[in-house]
């Protein structure tokens, strides 16, 4: 144990390290936030679909040299969050078909795309390490964690002020439509949001991984709690919780960052399954 | 000047026309009931009167003081509400949202008026419960208490009592009744149960392959009440 504590306290000097953490807690905050929403609206996968788009936004932006390619990976992602979720109920190609489309073509095109025009030597170790996050969470500048500290708060800022707009808006549309709500704008906010969200969590596990960090904590918080607030703020607990210690266990036992989080998620998962069987058994 | 007028109104989708050239008026204090066969358009003419789908063509008039975010509406259940973590009071509240505005919070006043609700649809036991875990009878009487969060005017209710059993759904018909007498609520409701729009309501619009629209007696006493509802004399 003191091993342990010894080992943390000499990561702890390094900056790469204190950088990690915190960008791991914000994202982590973040992408749990709209979990319920999300999970609840039978879009899941918007998570997958939509990393996968940054992932081919991404090899547009490498293939056309950009050193930057923030802007366009970001630009490209919302706008292809807004076509799947602002379309709404009367759209030909639904939910789930609608997100698998846009996710493989994404895919497909960004592959095709860097394995046309890629410089590199090492392509598929390129492709695995955006898919999967892998080291980049520990490879932060400076810039990076305050650009990405920024963007939380507002989402974050955001989600408060739309709190309440946005339980209207989810759990039934038409109603909160027919009493003068405003869907179609608030519908297009969390659309935006979403797209934010994910393309900042890209940076933390990879684009392959994003679905678990929307949706575990919020399918776990689901299990024990009854209201849209106790369930909100204990995705968003999870979701830190699992976070800090995927990232701490993945630093001391040098596992892969993004999937030993994931891995961490599904443990708390089945333990708040069982936390909610059992609640039900004593109660009924 | 009526609360609701509909002029020459046609009603589809995707270009097709189910319902021609429909006109109507619903004035304060009335009880209209709609019937008519599944796929007559009853739930299409609702959606449109709310504003959620455009008419083909035709007018809706709002009147008598009446605005757009004064109207109450009891939908059919959803299946996203069928698993959605909210209790009981955040449901309510919620029925607040149209007129908020901006406002990201709710108002001590709203609140205070979110409990009245509660307690006039007899559920405040229930407040703190988990609205997915209630009874189908519970979950209308909290659909019921939110619609009128967002009006004192105006109530649309879509089939209210389907799937209820029919202790609940005399017990839920009773409250509408309520609403519409001491309350002075206009009710405008679609509704399988003829025998019930014939007992309850004082109006009567009847759309399929034949139109009618008037008051419950003069519905009774024509033909195509008399064919429909087996001369109305079920109650």
């Amino acid at each position: 144990m003191t091993n342990v504590l010894e080992k943390l306290t000499l990561y702890w000097q390094y900056p790469f390290v204190r950088y990690a953490l915190a960008v791991g807690v914000l994202i982590s905050l973040c992408s749990s936030l709209l979990g319920v929403t999300l999970v609840l609206k039978r879009f899941s996968f918007i998570g997958d679909g939509l990393s996968h788009v940054a992932f081919g936004a991404m090899a547009i932006a490498s293939v056309l040299h950009l050193t930057n390619d923030m802007p366009l990976v970001m630009l490209i992602t919302v706008l292809s969050a807004i076509a799947l979720l602002c379309t709404g109920q009367n759209a030909r190609i639904k939910g789930d078909a609608a997100i698998a489309m846009i996710s493989v073509g994404a895919l497909a095109i960004g592959y095709l795309l860097m394995n046309l025009f890629t410089t590199s030597s090492n392509l598929s170790g390129d492709v695995c390490s955006t898919l999967f996050g892998s080291t980049s969470i520990l490879t932060l500048t400076n810039a990076e964690v305050w650009l990405c500290t920024v963007m939380s708060v507002i989402v974050v800022a955001a989600f408060v002020f739309f709190y309440h707009k946005v339980f209207a808006v989810t759990f039934d549309e038409s109603f909160a439509a027919a009493t003068g709500v405003k869907t179609k704008v608030y519908n297009f906010i969390i659309a935006v949001i979403i797209a934010v969200i994910i393309v900042l969590a890209m940076n933390l596990v990879g684009s392959l991984l994003i679905s678990a960090l929307v949706i575990f904590p919020a399918l776990s918080a689901m299990r024990v709690f009854k209201s849209f607030r106790s369930v909100t703020i204990c995705s968003a607990v999870f979701s830190i919780f699992c976070s800090l210690l995927g990232i701490l266990i993945s630093i001391l036992a040098g596992t892969p960052v993004g999937s030993t989080i994931v891995a961490a998620d599904i443990v708390m998962f089945f333990l708040f399954s069982a936390a909610g069987a059992l609640f039900r058994g004593a109660r009924g | 000047m009526a609360l609701i007028t509909c002029r020459n109104l046609c009603l589809g989708y995707d270009g097709r026309e189910i319902l021609h050239d429909l006109s109507f008026e619903v004035n304060k204090g009335d009880y209209l009931c709609i019937v008519g066969e599944n796929g007559s358009g009853k739930s299409t003419l609702m959606r449109t009167i709310l504003g959620l789908q455009h008419p083909l063509s035709g007018q809706i008039l709002t009147g008598d003081g009446l605005r757009r975010g004064e109207i109450g509406y009891l939908p059919q259940q959803t299946p996203v509400q069928k698993d959605f973590p909210a209790s009981v009071w955040e449901v309510v509240l919620s029925g607040f949202e149209g007129s908020c505005g901006w406002r990201p919070f709710y108002t001590k006043a709203e609140k205070r008026r979110a409990e009245e609700n509660i307690r006039a649809m007899g559920i405040e036991q229930l407040s703190g419960r988990c609205y997915r875990e209630l009874s189908g009878g519970q979950q209308q009487r909290v659909l019921l208490a939110r619609a009128l969060c967002a009006t004192s005017k105006l109530l649309f209710l879509d089939e209210p009592v389907s799937g209820l059993d029919p202790k609940v759904t005399a017990e839920m018909y009773d409250l509408i009744e309520n609403l519409n007498h001491e309350q002075g609520i206009t009710i405008i409701m679609i509704s399988h149960d003829i025998g019930a729009a014939l007992r309850y309501a004082s109006h009567v619009l009847h759309i399929g392959d034949s139109v009618f629209f008037g008051t419950r007696e003069a519905y009774r006493s024509s033909g195509i009440g008399t064919a429909y509802a087996g001369g109305g004399r079920a109650q």
